[in-house]
């Protein structure tokens, strides 16, 4: 079993936006992986590992697009657990979605991947787009949006509980499959892959990188290939040609009492 | 005359209400390009599509994609038969509001094409451009296209609900052979309210961390209830299990825009702003007064909502009798 976990560099949500010239300024931002990918991660991690035995049941590849000289997501990735890496030295700001998926599905190939897991959308340009995207060219089944997932080892296949808008849709996919992940997938109990005890409680979120870890990554292999190397033609047909901040709300008042507050929504708002 | 493709998500034979407000920014789509706008409605039979076409929605006409693999939504069924429908028609632009579904379909669909997608469109600029918030909300982009056809989805809060106008005519159009790939859906687990969908409610109650525990959303509840609200809540009240996930509020979560939003011991992380920052007035109840919260809010009170709550539902319920 081989799995993939794609993980895109996007500018510190933390960090205000840079605005320059009616367009957004990334020249100076600090890279961080997105918060999403970080949980597609862990839900690999928790279905190749064995808690409480010692075999390994999958390998998981970590694979990235970025100039390979920025890569430290992909070092930290490896550092949580990833056993080895592919870096497309390409810069991503330059690519459209199908573009990113092409160079998915082309390193799926070279790699015989079995599963793909991506988070559902990168935080900055919250596309929502690429792994169903890369399901689609490979042939592919896919889970999105899950917020828990079963591995069936003997049936070869997955069940993934799903985030849909009336509520969670229980999914059976047959490997291969691709599956992108939501936010509840890192509970403590909402990976199984049929080794680790079903009662086994991980601790929440996304691990963080172990001092070991953080040694044993820079020993990692990582292959740096390119675009072309994949066969894959860099597009965008999709540019982004403005940005703007969004316009200020009004400012607001501090209300002393509950009376004075339903008062005000009742004559001044008239939303009562 | 080029063709703009909406495809139309029914709720039991009737066009969903998410829906109807992406007809509105399709007709805007249609109306840039100087195209005409069709209806797709995709399922097992043409019951819907029927429906949909006796209502109208100032549509040129509906088309009924019917195939047996279509009678149960799979990504990979209903992207099949998009990207064929697409490719049949050809279609300059095929857009779907921003659903569970279409997010999910969707982007199959455009990769099979070969085409660009543009999500959560809030503002049709020109032919080809089209305006969405990215990083939770923080800015607005203009993405240009050139491209035919090109996907979008709309996100339903920033546009009207389309009304019905005379009826359209009903046409068939061939899915090809739409192939769900060995998924099988068992079940949805639905979250059952009295209560309005969160994406479709006049007025939320919504409740953050600071509410401590599932139980106490009780009080948020019997607030809601007299206002017909939906209740919402913060990623942090989701997170830690005090209700149930699809209940969330922000970029993680639904995208909400309601005439009122009661934002209760909810900080205001970016990340939640973005699901709420669109609704009319905002009220915030918070006991910390240096949250975010209050940076958005038209009405700020500085309190707990131990000794807020029930006061507000006591004069909310005193209204409401003094109406009836």
């Amino acid at each position: 079993m081989k799995i993939l976990v794609t993980v895109k560099r996007i500018p510190d949500p933390d960090e205000p936006l840079k605005f320059s010239g009616g367009v957004l300024d990334t020249s100076a931002v600090k890279w961080v992986p997105n918060t999403f990918d970080e949980y597609a991660m862990e839900t690999a991690l928790r279905l190749a590992e064995h808690v409480g035995g010692s075999q390994r049941l999958a390998e998981v590849i970590v694979m990235s697009i970025c100039p390979a000289g920025q890569r430290q997501h992909v070092t930290q990735f490896l550092a949580m657990g990833g056993d080895r890496a592919v870096v497309v030295d390409h810069d991503d700001r330059a690519l459209d979605a199908q573009t990113v998926a092409e160079a998915i599905a082309a390193v799926w190939k070279r790699e015989s991947c079995d599963l793909l897991i991506a988070g559902k959308l990168a935080q900055d340009m919250e596309g929502n787009e690429v792994a169903q995207r890369a399901a689609a060219l490979l042939g592919l089944p896919q889970a999105t949006f899950a917020a828990t997932v079963a591995w069936d080892r003997e049936a070869g296949s997955l069940t993934v509980g799903r985030e849909v808008d009336d509520g969670v849709e229980s999914k059976k996919i047959p490997l291969p499959a691709v599956v992108s992940v939501d936010l509840r997938v890192v509970l403590p109990h909402s990976v199984k892959n049929g080794a680790t005890p079903d009662d086994h409680a991980y601790q929440e979120g996304p691990r963080l990188a172990s001092l070991r870890g953080i040694t044993m990554a820079k020993r990692k292999k990582v292959d740096v290939v390119s675009l072309a190397d994949l066969g894959v033609e860099a597009k965008n047909t999709s540019p982004i040609v403005h940005a703007e901040p969004p316009p200020p709300r009004p400012p607001g008042q501090i209300v002393e009492s509950v009376d004075e507050l339903v008062e005000k929504l009742a004559t001044e708002a008239k939303v009562l | 005359m080029s063709t703009v493709l909406f495809i139309v998500e029914t709720h039991q034979g009737k066009a969903a209400t998410a829906s109807l407000h992406g007809i509105t920014c399709a007709a805007r789509v249609a109306a840039a390009h100087g195209a005409e706008l069709a209806l797709l409605v995709l399922g097992a039979d043409d019951t819907a599509a029927r429906q949909v076409a006796a209502e109208g929605y100032g549509a040129a006409k509906v088309l009924a994609g019917v195939h047996e693999a279509l009678g149960t939504f799979t990504a990979e069924a209903y992207g099949d038969a998009i990207a064929e429908v697409a490719r049949a028609t050809g279609a300059i632009a095929v857009g779907a509001t921003a659903t569970s579904s279409s997010r999910d379909a969707l982007p199959r669909a455009a990769a099979m094409l070969r085409a660009p997608l543009v999500s959560e469109v809030v503002a049709v600029q020109d032919a080809g451009l089209l305006r969405r918030p990215v990083a939770a909300g923080r800015a607005l982009v203009d993405t240009k296209i050139e491209a035919a056809p090109y996907l979008f989805t709309v996100r339903a809060s920033e546009f009207p609900a389309a009304e019905a106008s005379a009826a359209a005519p009903v046409e068939t159009v061939a899915v090809g052979d739409p192939d769900p790939r060995g998924a099988q859906v068992l079940g949805i687990e639905r979250t059952e309210s009295a209560r309005p969908p969160l994406t479709e409610a006049k007025v939320i109650v919504s409740g953050g961390r600071g509410m401590g525990s599932g139980e106490n959303f009780k009080h948020l509840e019997a607030l809601a209830d007299l206002l017909g609200a939906a209740v919402g809540a913060s990623r942090a009240a989701t997170d830690a299990g005090m209700v149930p996930a699809d209940l969330q509020v922000g970029q993680t979560g639904k995208v909400v825009a309601p005439d009122l939003y009661i934002a209760v011991g909810i900080s205001g992380a970016i990340q939640h702003l973005a699901g709420m920052k669109g609704s009319k007035v905002i009220v915030a109840i918070n006991k910390d007064p240096e949250a975010p919260i209050f940076q958005v809010a038209d009405y700020g009170l500085v309190a707990k909502w131990e000794d807020t709550l029930p006061r507000l539902t006591e004069l909310v319920r005193a209204r409401r009798t003094a109406e009836a």
